[in-house]
């Protein structure tokens, strides 16, 4: 990757960022998409953080390249959302909310357990890189409160000290965690 | 208001797998659109002249006349049953409809629907997304059909991706049916509908913000005028509605305005979905009309407080209303009105909120309501709210970009006990320097818990900050 500078990563980065022949398909269906090529953006981003983990300036350079948008365009956009990975931090991120109704709820005492159970740093790492925890602003499932977002995926409801215990256990045995549906409630009137 | 303890859910009702076409077709899904796309149905629409006769008297005369459903139509029915916006702010849908400007050839106009639900306490579109997701789709269409437009983008916030692929499979199915997509049932009309997913941003919610975000920018929303009806995604002619809005709108047409208007509050009608979380025994979406008492919410629907304790505090639609004390919610009903007028009577209305030149008891935003109990530490709750906004702020105005980190500043100070009693004050005045002052209402959205709280609970505020004044002895 030439004609860039480094700007969030100080080692040399000798990964090939490349799309295959699919992968370029895919590109060009998401340009399709919109009247604007520069709309497919977002979605080429995301496909290049599930690739590479994280978006690295090369990553970014890929993405400018594959849709015809300039390095800093993409680069700003990719620095606007949280969800985009700027830094390649633990493996599996575990965002756990604190927001208003996990708040209330025991969200920050859960966050607390998982950051001294993972034995996380200052930036919320574990020792072996497998975990990365991080605070969470509201992820709309406040009536299974307090809750999680796996790895930018699956959420885990319901969070208590027991059921992280678990789920640390689990991924450290490489079962990851499943998509659960929640039911609709029972609309049964409570009358004294 | 009809009997709640009697209503029949429609929005999310009890029918297993649901989000399958075959299942929604056969519960009725997709007819009202055949009928409109195709032209085989009429509307009968029915005129009331009001006739004064030869004695005095008044007589109302009745004329039905079927019509076709033309494109203006269908925005007079949903005009009619006044859907309100179910996105927070509440603005009749028909209406916003009609503020399309007439249809230009070779301008192409587009719909942006809302799904990127992340105003704390709300969960609601989450669940549609889910369990009703062609309910949403069907609306999509009606709504492009009125407002003749090409395409619909769906706009879903990046956490939802497990809910984003419910969404994106019955868009599949509805494109496989031949209900979306070019010369949809031989009618010779183009509709597509794409779903685009965000990546964490909640001013993504603001619908010029959505747009530039469509638009694969950085989301700063834009100055209005000009408003999307006018110049929207990609320079044209754009309405942006919430998920929730649509599957309204799709209810008015498969059952009629006049259905829809009599259900529930008569200036908020329709069908509601009561998102309520926090210290409760059954947190969780419930479907009733509007105008649902927040009493009966709390304790015959929710299954009363969480082990016994006592109702401290209410926030009725999402975390940017002012919050209630629970001395002020008896009597008080989830419809605009009612809340407007929540608790003012107390004390010369002491806990009023103001705003503007009035004085507001609370609104009904986007109904995700988040019960506290007594042991709610109301300061700590204010704390991590500004947290939030703050994180949240775009950046973009200054007001908002540094008001919201001096609030979170001041209530941490005053959290940890360093507050002083004039920093309540200038809380006060930070808010009102925020307020209005920017491009959108993120900053109005984060003073407004702020001073709401501090209005309601002054007590809690005081006991943490040290006098600024000492007496002379």
């Amino acid at each position: 990757m030439a004609g860039y500078t480094s700007h969030s990563h100080q080692e040399i980065d000798n990964t090939k960022y490349e799309f295959t022949e699919e992968e370029l398909k895919q590109v060009q269906y998401h340009i399709s998409k919109y009247p604007d090529k520069q709309s497919a953006v977002m979605p080429v981003l995301w496909m290049a953080q599930e690739k590479y983990g994280w978006l690295s300036d090369g990553a970014i350079q890929l993405v400018a390249d594959s849709i015809g948008l300039s390095f800093a365009h993409v680069y700003g956009v990719a620095t606007f959302y949280t969800m985009y990975f700027k830094r390649k931090m633990g493996k599996y991120l575990l965002e756990i909310c604190t927001c208003l109704t996990c708040g209330i709820c025991g969200g920050p005492e859960v966050l607390e357990y998982t950051k001294k159970k993972i034995q996380a740093n200052e930036e919320g790492i574990s020792p072996d890189g497998l975990f990365w925890v991080r605070e969470a602003e509201c992820l709309g499932a406040c009536d299974t409160a307090p809750v999680m977002q796996f790895n930018n995926g699956h959420y885990v409801h319901n969070l208590n000290n027991d059921t992280i215990d678990k789920l640390i256990d689990e991924v450290r045995k490489g079962r990851l965690p499943e998509f659960v549906s929640i039911p609709l409630r029972d609309q049964s009137i409570i009358d004294d | 208001m009809q009997d709640w303890r009697n209503y029949k859910k429609v929005l999310l009702p009890d029918i297993p797998n649901l989000n399958q076409i075959e299942v929604y077709e056969a519960n009725g899904g997709y007819a009202k659109w055949k009928e409109v796309i195709t032209g085989t149905g009429t509307h009968t629409f029915i005129k009331r002249e009001e006739k004064v006769l030869e004695d005095g008297t008044k007589q109302v005369i009745e004329t039905k006349e079927q019509v076709p459903y033309s494109p203006k139509v269908v925005v007079d029915i949903v005009k009619s049953a006044n859907v309100r916006g179910r996105g927070g702010a509440g603005f009749n849908a028909g209406l916003k409809w009609s503020f399309m400007p007439p249809k230009k050839e070779g301008v192409p106009r587009y719909l942006a629907v809302n799904g990127d639900e992340s105003e704390p306490g709300s969960f609601k579109d989450r669940r549609l997304m889910e369990f009703n997701p062609h309910l949403v789709i069907e609306g999509i269409l009606f709504a492009c059909y009125a407002m003749e437009m090409d395409a619909a983008y769906i706009y879903i916030r990046g956490e939802y991706v497990d809910y984003l692929n419910f969404l994106e499979k019955a868009v599949f199915q509805a494109y496989q049916k031949g209900y979306v997509g070019k010369n949809i049932l031989g009618s010779g009309r183009t509709i597509d509908i794409y779903v685009h997913r965000g990546a964490g941003a909640y001013i993504c919610g603001e619908e010029t913000s959505l747009m530039e975000s469509l638009e694969g920018k950085r989301a700063y929303p834009r100055s209005k005028p000009p408003f999307p009806a006018q110049r929207g995604l990609w320079g044209c002619p754009t309405t942006i509605n919430n998920v929730d809005t649509m599957a309204q709108s799709a209810l008015v047409m498969r059952y009629g305005a006049e259905w829809y208007a009599s259900i529930g509050a008569k200036t908020h009608p329709g069908p509601f979905l009561y998102g309520i979380s926090g210290h409760i025994n059954r947190p969780g979406i419930y479907e009733y009309p509007t105008g649902m008492l927040i009493t009966d919410l709390i304790y015959k629907v929710a299954g009363g407080m969480k082990n016994g304790k006592k109702l401290k505090a209410v926030i009725p639609g999402g975390v940017s209303v002012p919050i209630l004390r629970a001395d002020m919610i008896e009597g008080v009903r989830m419809d605009t009105d009612s809340l407007a007028a929540a608790g003012l009577d107390i004390e010369n209305g002491k806990y009023g909120f103001p705003l503007g030149n009035r004085k507001l008891g609370s609104m009904m935003g986007t109904g995700g309501m988040v019960i506290m109990n007594e042991d709610t530490d109301m300061v700590k709750l204010v704390r991590r709210i500004s947290q939030f906004f703050h994180h949240e702020s775009c950046g973009q105005c200054t007001p908002c970009r540094e008001g919201t980190g001096w609030l979170e500043k001041l209530i941490i100070k005053i959290d940890e006990g360093r507050g002083e009693m004039k920093d309540l004050d200038l809380l006060f005045s930070l808010t009102e320097n925020m307020e209005g002052r920017t491009v959108c209402m993120l900053a109005d959205a984060s003073a407004w818990p702020v001073r709401a709280t501090i209005i309601r609970f002054r007590e809690e505020f005081e006991a943490k900050v040290k006098n600024s004044v000492y007496a002379v002895s």
